[in-house]
C-alpha cells in the first residue's frame, strides 16, 4: 500500500512537471512553424504593399504620442535619479552622458517595444482573434487568399520597420525630458548636458539599440499574431490571446534584451 | 467520374467522435442537401471538402484528384473551383461590402479596379442587394450580411457553392429569398451546390438530393420524394420536427462518443 501511494505520488509529480515543461516547449515549436508559413508566405510582399503601409500607418504614426509622453517622462526621470545619484560622487558633466546611455541602451528600446506590444501587439491578438472566431480567417482561406500573407505578414513588416523609427524617436523625445529637468530643476545647463551627451556617444550604442529594436518589434508582432490565430471559444476566448500576445511579447523583450546586450558587450 | 466524393471519412474532436465513416459522392451540376441534428458534424463534413479541416482516416475527391494530403499551397488550386457561404457570413469586418465582394479579384487576378467594381455590381445586384456598396458589415443585417457572403462565394465564378447553413437564423421571407437565389444561381451559372442545413422547408425547395446524417454516418441519400416515402424512424422523426422517436432531444457523452440518449 505504501509502494502504491509512492508510485501515485511519484507519477503524479512527473506529470505536473511533464506539463509545466512540455506545454511551453510545444509551444515555442509551434511558434516557429508558424514563423516558417510567414517566411513561406514573404514571396507575397509585392501584392501586399497597401496593406503593409496601412499597417505601418497604425503601429508606427498612430504610436508616436504614446512614445512621446512615455519617453519624455522616462528621460526627466532618469535625470533626476541620476543627478540624485550621483551629484556627490562625479561631476555632473556626465549628467548627459549617464542620461544618453540609459536612453539609447535600455530604457529607450525596452519601453517603446513595451509600449507597443501593449497598444499594438495585444490589439492584433485581439483583431485577428475576433476574426478567428466568426471564421473569417477560414473565409479567406476558401477564397485561395494566404492569410499569412494578407493578415501577418503587413502586421510584421510593419512593425519590424517602424518600432526602430518609434525607438529613435523615443530618444529624441528622452533627451528632450532630460534636458528640460536638468537646466531647469537640476542646475545643470545646456551646454554641460550636451558636452556629457556627445562626449562618450559611440555609433555602435545606436546600433545595438536598433537591433534591440528590430528584435522587439519582430517578437512581439509575430506573438501576437500567433496567439490571435489560435484563439478559440468566442470572446472570452479573443480576451485570453490578447492577455497572452502582451504577457508573452513582454518576457519576450526582457528575455532577449538580456541576450542581445550580453552579445553585444 | 463524380465531382466530389468522400470516401469514409473520420473525424475526432479529442475524445468526441464527430464523424465515423462519412461516405458521400455529389454528381455536376446537382444541388445536395445534407440535413441531421444541431451540432451532428455537418458543417465539420463540409469544412474537409476545401481542406480547411483534415480527417483522421478516409479520402476526399474534387474532380478525381485526391486532396486528403494536399498542405495549404496546394489546395489554394483547388479552392478556387469552391465559394463557401459560412453560416454567418464570415464577412471582413475591417472592409467595406465592395471590398468584401471583390476581395478574391483584388487578391487573386490582374483584374482592374473598374473591372472589380462592374463585376461586384453585377453580384450584388444578383443577390438583391444593389446599392449598398459602401455600406460596412456593421451596418448590415444578418439576412443583408447572408446576400453579401453570397456575392463574394460567387463573384470568382465558381463551379462549386458550399452553403452552411444559409437560412439559420432568418425570418421566413428572407429565408425563402435565400432559396430562391440558390435555385436561380444553380440555373444562371449551372454550380453544383452542397447545402448544409437543418430547415427542412429550405431543403424540399432547393434539393435535387438529400443525405442525412446522423450520428458520423450517412444514413439516407435519395431524392426528396424518396424523403418523403422512406420509413427509416430516425429520418422520418427528423424530417417530421418531432420530439419522440429514436432521436432524443439530449446529447451525452458515452464511451468517448457523443450520442443521443
Amino acid at each position: 500500500m505504501i509502494v502504491t501511494l509512492f508510485l501515485r505520488l511519484y507519477i503524479n509529480i512527473v506529470s505536473r512537471i511533464n506539463h509545466a515543461v512540455a506545454r511551453p516547449v510545444r509551444e515555442l515549436g509551434d511558434i516557429v512553424l508558424f514563423m516558417g508559413r510567414m517566411v513561406r508566405a514573404l514571396s507575397g510582399i509585392p501584392r501586399s504593399v497597401r496593406l503593409i503601409f496601412d499597417s505601418m500607418l497604425e503601429i508606427g504614426v498612430r504610436s508616436i504620442p504614446i512614445v512621446f509622453v512615455i519617453s519624455l517622462f522616462a528621460g526627466a526621470t532618469t535625470a533626476w535619479q541620476a543627478n540624485y545619484q550621483l551629484e556627490e560622487y562625479v561631476s555632473m558633466r556626465i549628467l548627459g552622458t549617464a542620461v544618453s546611455k540609459s536612453l539609447l541602451l535600455e530604457l529607450g528600446p525596452v519601453l517603446t517595444g513595451l509600449v507597443v506590444a501593449g497598444r499594438i501587439g495585444s490589439s492584433i491578438a485581439a483583431s485577428l482573434g475576433a476574426m478567428r472566431v466568426t471564421e473569417q480567417i477560414d473565409a479567406l482561406s476558401t477564397m485561395a487568399i494566404d492569410p499569412m500573407r494578407y493578415l501577418v505578414l503587413p502586421r510584421v513588416t510593419a512593425s519590424v520597420v517602424m518600432v526602430p523609427v518609434l525607438t529613435i524617436y523615443s530618444y529624441f523625445f528622452g533627451i528632450t525630458g532630460a534636458m528640460f529637468v536638468s537646466m531647469h530643476f537640476l542646475g545643470v545647463s545646456h551646454g554641460i548636458f550636451i558636452f556629457g551627451l556627445r562626449h562618450y556617444f559611440y555609433i555602435s550604442d545606436v546600433v545595438v539599440c536598433v537591433v534591440k529594436a528590430l528584435v522587439f518589434g519582430t517578437g512581439l508582432s509575430v506573438l501576437g499574431c500567433y496567439y490571435g490565430f489560435k484563439a478559440t471559444g468566442g470572446a472570452e476566448g479573443v480576451g485570453k490571446a490578447a492577455i497572452r500576445a502582451y504577457v508573452s511579447s513582454a518576457v519576450f523583450i526582457l528575455l532577449s534584451d538580456f541576450i542581445v546586450a550580453a552579445l553585444a558587450y | 467520374m463524380e465531382k466530389i466524393e468522400l470516401k469514409n471519412i473520420r473525424k475526432s474532436f479529442g475524445d468526441e467522435r464527430v464523424l465515423r465513416g462519412v461516405d458521400l459522392t455529389v454528381r455536376e451540376g446537382e444541388t445536395l442537401v445534407v440535413i441531421g441534428r444541431s451540432g451532428c458534424g455537418k458543417s465539420v463534413m463540409l469544412k474537409h471538402l476545401v481542406g480547411l479541416i483534415k480527417p483522421d482516416s478516409g479520402e476526399v475527391f474534387v474532380d478525381g484528384e485526391e486532396i486528403t494530403g494536399y498542405g495549404e499551397y496546394d489546395l489554394f488550386p483547388v479552392r478556387k473551383k469552391f465559394g463557401f457561404l459560412f453560416q454567418s457570413a464570415a464577412l471582413l469586418d475591417s472592409l467595406s461590402v465592395k471590398e468584401n465582394v471583390g476581395l478574391g479579384l483584388t487578391e487573386l487576378s490582374e483584374s482592374s479596379p473598374s473591372e472589380i467594381a462592374c463585376v461586384v455590381e453585377n453580384k450584388l445586384a444578383l443577390v438583391g442587394m444593389a446599392g449598398t456598396e459602401d455600406y460596412m458589415p456593421a451596418d448590415l443585417s444578418g439576412g443583408m450580411k447572408k446576400r453579401v457572403g453570397l456575392a463574394r462565394a460567387i463573384a470568382m465564378e465558381p463551379e462549386i457553392v458550399l452553403y452552411d447553413e444559409p437560412t439559420t437564423g432568418l425570418d421566413p421571407i428572407m429565408a425563402d429569398s435565400i432559396n430562391e437565389l440558390i435555385i436561380s444561381l444553380k440555373h444562371e451559372l449551372h454550380i453544383t451546390s452542397i447545402v448544409v442545413t437543418h430547415d427542412m422547408i429550405s431543403a424540399r425547395k432547393v434539393a435535387d438530393r438529400v443525405a442525412m446524417l446522423h450520428e458520423g454516418v450517412i444514413i439516407f441519400s435519395g431524392s426528396v420524394a424518396d424523403l418523403d416515402a422512406t420509413k427509416n424512424p430516425v429520418v422520418r422523426q427528423f424530417v417530421e420536427g418531432r420530439a419522440e422517436g429514436p432521436i432524443r432531444p439530449a446529447y451525452r457523452r458515452v464511451d468517448g462518443e457523443r450520442k443521443c440518449v
